[in-house]
């Protein structure tokens, strides 16, 4: 099977039946990212500088770290990027993470989710591409539309 | 959205969407001009068929100065394959940790 080039850029988009509101505290709080986000704690200081914490379940083993570059509660959230769950990553440059929430018709909004600056992060760009992003993003969109977590996830 | 599984199908039902779709898995982050140059087709032939795959949420265009970027999104896909098949992907993974206890276990 050939594998996907991990590219510097990747774009991940879905469409969610909910509010850009519901969706931001999905992307944001602990309770709604331990049902969706591989078992992971969010511990995020949410404003420009703040830091980005994400621990493994309830435990304080660092997953990813990172620090907040913009925060406009519905709409965009810009942070970096280090992933911590293996040494080869956590040793790589830290990479950035855009989520932008736009809201449709019909009660829908639109998650687009831009993982780039991986040029320094190949091993990074790997882990997160294929899998990686897909799962956190079809999770979100089974969580909050069936209030269940996905059965795989 | 209900109607999305209609449109991933309707796009994915042609063999130049298919190609296109072929060479942002190769390469990610292409312009349309890059795009269409493998193909015997004009320009705006090219740009019909990107906006169907964009109608589909299957490529997501972004700009990035002065370049437009097509970037192969694969969340549909997925979403189709969670409908179906990860329910059959499950069992066989719990057939499989079945079989290695079985096997593990003392005669």
């Amino acid at each position: 099977m050939t594998t996907m080039t991990a590219t510097a850029t990747q774009v991940y988009q879905v469409f969610i039946k909910a509010t850009p509101e519901a969706i931001w505290d999905a992307i944001t709080k602990p309770e709604f990212t331990q049902r969706y986000f591989y078992g992971s704690r969010a511990d995020y200081e949410l404003r420009p500088g703040g830091a980005l914490r994400s621990y493994a379940g309830d435990s304080d083993t660092l997953l990813v770290d990172g620090e907040f570059v913009e925060v406009d509660a519905p709409r965009k959230l810009v942070h970096t990027w280090r992933a911590l769950y293996d040494p080869d990553l956590a040793a790589e440059e830290p990479s950035r993470v855009t989520w932008e929430i736009e809201p449709q018709d019909g009660g829908f909004s639109k998650l687009t989710v831009v993982h780039d600056r991986l040029e320094g992060a190949p091993k990074t760009a790997e882990s997160v591409s294929g899998e990686g992003w897909m799962m956190v993003l079809s999770g979100m969109k089974t969580l909050l539309e069936t209030g269940e977590p996905l059965a795989s996830a | 959205m209900n109607g999305d599984d209609d449109r991933v199908f309707r796009a994915l039902a042609d063999p130049t969407r298919r190609h296109l779709l072929d060479r942002l898995f190769e390469r990610d982050g292409r312009t349309l001009t890059e795009l269409e140059s493998k193909l015997e087709m004009t320009r705006f032939g090219v740009m019909k068929h990107l906006r169907v795959l964009e109608e589909a949420g299957l490529v997501v265009a972004r700009r990035s100065g002065r370049e437009k970027l097509h970037y192969l999104n694969p969340v549909p896909i997925r979403l189709i394959h969670d409908r179906w098949i990860d329910k059959y992907t499950e069992r066989r993974v719990s057939a499989l940790a079945e079989l290695k206890t079985e096997l593990e276990e003392p005669a």
